[in-house]
């Protein structure tokens, strides 16, 4: 993207002002979307980012720059942009060199089937098939949307320590949502699948699956109770359950807030934290998961982290200004989402391994509760440590068997509280792909965990529990 | 840097026989300041501008967009769209908006004096207002962050069909976040001020609301479960209304996912509400002369006096319903193609303020704040479920502080149990202002 006697020089500037650490992050990417709504295609949208921003550290503060103008005019003024918006002092001239290239392959599972290399009409065939199959589930099915998305991201980072790394990021992502009307009104089902890959991903699971998927979460609910209201047992269910430690401590253990006090689990490594059935992890390296890369967006390797271990709080998640405050390594947590923001701390793939209970037993062990199959979306107040996450298919659980289907509603928590009443973790682990939004800027990542127990929760319905 | 307008008009100039091209120009410069512990923390400037282009052939639509206005580039974007509208499937209503002959309003949205402020200054209000927070209550452990931004953005339409304009505007913000406690706990608070010019920006608005926000939630306990009247701080209101805005959607209407589909005419809330998009008016946080199609926004009334009235489109899905525009496109930026949507939902002020509400209801729970507002409230079916924090209501005045409960019930039937609408409106940043609301019959659940 950028030769290196360029980044050479830009870094050099950069740093003419008295910055103590600059760098150059390029991105190039190209993306593909398609949508189809209400029976048709609506559109085919082709998108091109390609830019640079632009970095300058001196002591505790960062200036930033960006341009989408790749050529060394263009970076010179953004590292001039960024070395003022520093404000450095002193000045003199530090020469930058770079050291050996890293090349990384996005962290991709299997050979790539580059989206670029499929045509168009295929991409449109897939979201008529998942249209057609919605439609095929039942006649209350009464509509449905499906979107259809690709991308190649390569990336480029260049640091005045040196650093020179490369990453070819390529994603791909199917989803559905259906409609079904009843007597009761109308109901949602969402179902997505989405990979760090490209078109192989439809060798294992096919567009017709994901859209049957969504329909029959749509259709279930016409039949749905009003969910129960209080406190009671939940157990959630393998893959999308992953969402409940995210939320729960996943961005309370992030260093940013570590840093600044604002988080629950500050000053807590080494103490117990959760159950000692909790050990949970962040792994950007996870074969072909959602929130996968091979280098992260501060140039550094992908790595696997443990976080908490058997209960005991073990470490947080650090970007690049965070552990070089503390004097420590990074642990490949720099995420942004593209040239025009700065990076921060960011989760990767972040899941709970597995126990050694059944899942059935779990429930069968369960007298009365909330057994949540699928979770919508959440979100944390990490200075509090009080989180919420949506249901979007659920059933109660009555004399040890799942019975009727609730309605959506969310579940409200304190994470350090919630963590301590995990009970029960089975063995049929599974991941399931999300979007992480924070402070504005919006990453992909993977969340996952074998089915589990909270022993008491609060369940936000309206029917008295 | 050429006229955004000429460039607009250039692309679309471009359009061959039988085809429709429209382009979307914008250009953005904003400087971004993050104060933490009396340091700047981050400073970010940004000058950046695009282009997304509809290209309409045989009644199909193809869009592209780039982050960049080079001339090879447009080439590449306009061929891509071109391209890409081979791909959807015909539809006799897709099209390009039409000139529909009405005016635009006159509103002047920028402030030149915002252009010329100093960064440093920004930097020195930003520090001001981190140590404002932090000095106001001795609970206050800290601002976890302060800042400043500010965009000065320009936008220009134009079509083959000749539909043509542009608009600037300018916007800054600064914003507080504060932890505040005793012993152990923590509790958190946020505080902004909004405005176009540098001088409509009021540090201390921000602070003591933060500050207030986080200080009376110390000793906050879970409540028990209940069924309550719950008075929605306006801020909430706001993002309620949001929320509520996007199911009088014409495009959500005609493909069966508004619960309002057949009920225009018929009672849908409480006779005390009256809810209009109107923004034209200049007060509104998103007002705006023009809509993404660059046709003229208007004052549409969507509830009147508890009565849906209309329904809100965009080109495409006026032709659909065989209705007019209602100049309601809406777009997320240069890199989305226009849909529809609301830009200053405002509901009509009733006459009690907040302490004649809360003196009215005598017994509830005051909502200062919800969480999973995405994750809990179903616009298609009206399901409605969001964490709360707040102060229990008790004998009409506010009582003790309350966390970790959810609050329950549905779309349809808290419009038809309002209780009050507050006389407070305040136009706040989002697409709909800000009163106090009081809703009957909300399930609270607790311990």
């Amino acid at each position: 993207m950028i030769e290196e006697s360029t980044l050479q020089r830009v870094l050099t500037r950069a740093l003419q002002t008295g910055g103590e650490f600059a760098e150059v992050f390029a991105e190039d990417k190209r993306s593909t979307a398609a949508m189809l709504d209400d029976g048709r295609v609506e559109d085919m949208t082709s998108g091109r980012d390609r830019g640079a921003g632009i970095r300058v550290v001196v002591g505790e503060t960062t200036g930033f720059a960006h341009t989408a103008e790749l050529s060394e005019a263009g970076l010179m003024a953004a590292a001039e942009a960024a070395a003022a918006a520093a404000r450095g002092g002193g000045g003199g001239v530090r020469e930058v060199a770079l050291g050996t290239r890293t090349r990384g392959q996005g962290g991709r599972q299997s050979a790539l089937i580059d989206p670029g290399s499929i045509t168009k009409a295929s991409k449109v065939e897939l979201l008529e098939a998942a249209d057609q199959a919605a439609r095929s589930a039942g006649g209350a099915i009464s509509q449905v949307s499906a979107g259809y998305g690709d991308s190649r991201r390569r990336i480029l980072v260049a640091n005045s320590d040196g650093l020179l790394a490369e990453d070819d990021q390529v994603r791909t992502r199917l989803a559905v949502t259906c409609v079904a009307s009843g007597d009761t009104g109308m109901q949602t089902g969402f179902d997505v699948r989405a990979r760090t890959g490209g078109f192989e991903m439809f060798d294992v699971v096919s567009a017709e699956a994901i859209a049957l998927e969504a329909a029959r979460r749509a259709i279930l609910k016409l039949s749905a109770r009003p969910a129960p209201s209080g406190v009671l047992p939940v157990v959630v269910k393998s893959g999308s359950g992953g969402m409940l430690f995210h939320e729960a401590c996943g961005h309370g253990l992030e260093a940013d807030a570590i840093l600044k006090e604002s988080s629950v689990y500050a000053g807590r490594v080494g103490q117990k934290v959760a159950s000692e059935l909790v050990s949970l992890v962040d792994d950007g390296t996870m074969g072909g998961e959602w929130g996968t890369f091979a280098v992260d967006d501060e140039g550094h390797p992908a790595s696997r982290n443990v976080l908490i271990e058997n209960g005991i709080l073990t470490d947080y998640m650090w970007d690049f200004l965070r552990a070089r405050k503390e004097k420590r390594p990074v642990s490949a947590n720099g995420r942004r989402q593209s040239y025009e923001h700065l990076p921060m701390v960011r989760m990767t793939n972040t899941y709970l391994l597995s126990g050694t209970e059944d899942p059935e037993e779990i429930v069968r062990r369960t007298p009365r509760g909330v057994f949540v199959a699928r979770l919508g979306g959440g979100s944390v107040n990490t200075a509090t440590g009080d989180f919420v996450f949506g249901m979007t298919e659920a059933y109660m659980i009555e004399n040890g068997e799942i019975t009727d289907p609730i309605r959506d509603a969310n579940l409200i928590g304190n994470g350090p509280d919630i963590l301590g009443r995990i009970d029960a973790v089975a063995d049929d682990f599974d991941m399931c792909p999300g979007t992480c939004g924070k402070d504005g800027q919006q990453v992909p990542v993977g969340c996952g965990q074998p089915t589990l127990r909270v022993s008491a929760m609060t369940v936000g319905g309206t029917a008295g529990a | 840097m050429p006229e955004l307008l000429d460039v607009a008009a250039r692309i679309a100039g471009l359009a061959r026989d039988h085809e429709q091209v429209e382009a979307y120009v914008a250009h953005s410069r904003e400087t971004s300041v993050r104060v933490y512990s009396g340091e700047v923390e981050s400073l970010s400037s940004a000058d950046s501008e695009g282009v997304g282009i509809r290209v309409i052939k045989d009644h199909r639509q193809g869009f592209a967009y780039a982050g960049s206005l080079d001339p090879v580039v447009i080439e590449e974007t306009l061929a891509e769209a071109r391209d890409n509208a081979g791909f959807a499937t015909p539809d006799p209503h897709v099209g390009l908006a039409e000139p529909d002959g009405v005016a635009k309003a006159t509103l002047e949205l920028w402030r030149e004096d915002l252009v010329g402020v100093p960064t440093a200054d920004k930097v020195a209000l930003a520090i001001e207002l981190e140590a404002r927070a932090r000095g106001l209550d001795a609970r206050v452990r800290q601002a976890e962050s302060a800042d400043y931004g500010d965009a000065m953005t320009e936008v220009a339409v134009a079509s083959s069909s000749g539909v043509t304009g542009s608009q600037r505007r300018t916007g800054c913000h600064v914003a507080v976040f504060v932890l505040a406690g005793d012993g152990e706990e923590t509790q958190t608070g946020g505080g902004y001020s909004v405005g176009r010019s540098f001088t409509d920006l009021d540090i201390n608005e921000a602070s003591d609301d933060a500050v207030e926000r986080a200080v009376r939630m110390i000793g906050a306990r879970k409540a028990r479960s209940a069924r309550l009247p719950v008075v929605f701080d306006k801020r909430v209101t706001t993002s309620l209304l949001g929320i509520l805005g996007g199911t009088f959607s014409g495009e959500a209407v005609l493909k069966g996912r508004s619960m309002f589909a057949d009920r225009l005419g018929q009672e849908v809330a409480h006779p005390s509400i009256t809810l209009v998009d109107d923004p034209t008016e200049p007060a509104t946080y998103a007002a705006s002369v023009q809509d993404a199609e660059g046709l003229a926004t208007r004052r549409n009334v969507l509830i009147d006096a508890g009565v849906a009235r209309q329904f809100l489109y965009d080109s495409y899905s006026a032709r659909r319903a065989g209705a007019r525009s209602t100049g309601s496109a809406v777009r997320g930026g240069f890199k989305s193609a226009p849909g529809v949507g609301c830009r200053a939902l405002c509901l009509e002020p009733g006459d009690k303020d907040m302490d004649a509400i809360l003196a009215a209801i005598g017994t509830g729970f005051f909502v200062q704040g919800i969480q999973g507002i995405h994750s809990g409230v179903n616009p298609v079916s009206g399901d409605f479920s969001v964490g709360a924090e707040g102060l229990m209501i008790r004998d009409g005045q506010l009582a003790e502080p309350v966390r970790e409960v959810t609050i329950a019930s549905t779309l349809q039937r808290m419009l038809l149990e309002v209780l009050e609408v507050g006389s407070d409106l305040e136009y706040l940043p989002g697409t709909a202002a800000g009163l106090t609301l009081a809703v009957d019959g909300l399930s609270v659940s607790g311990s």
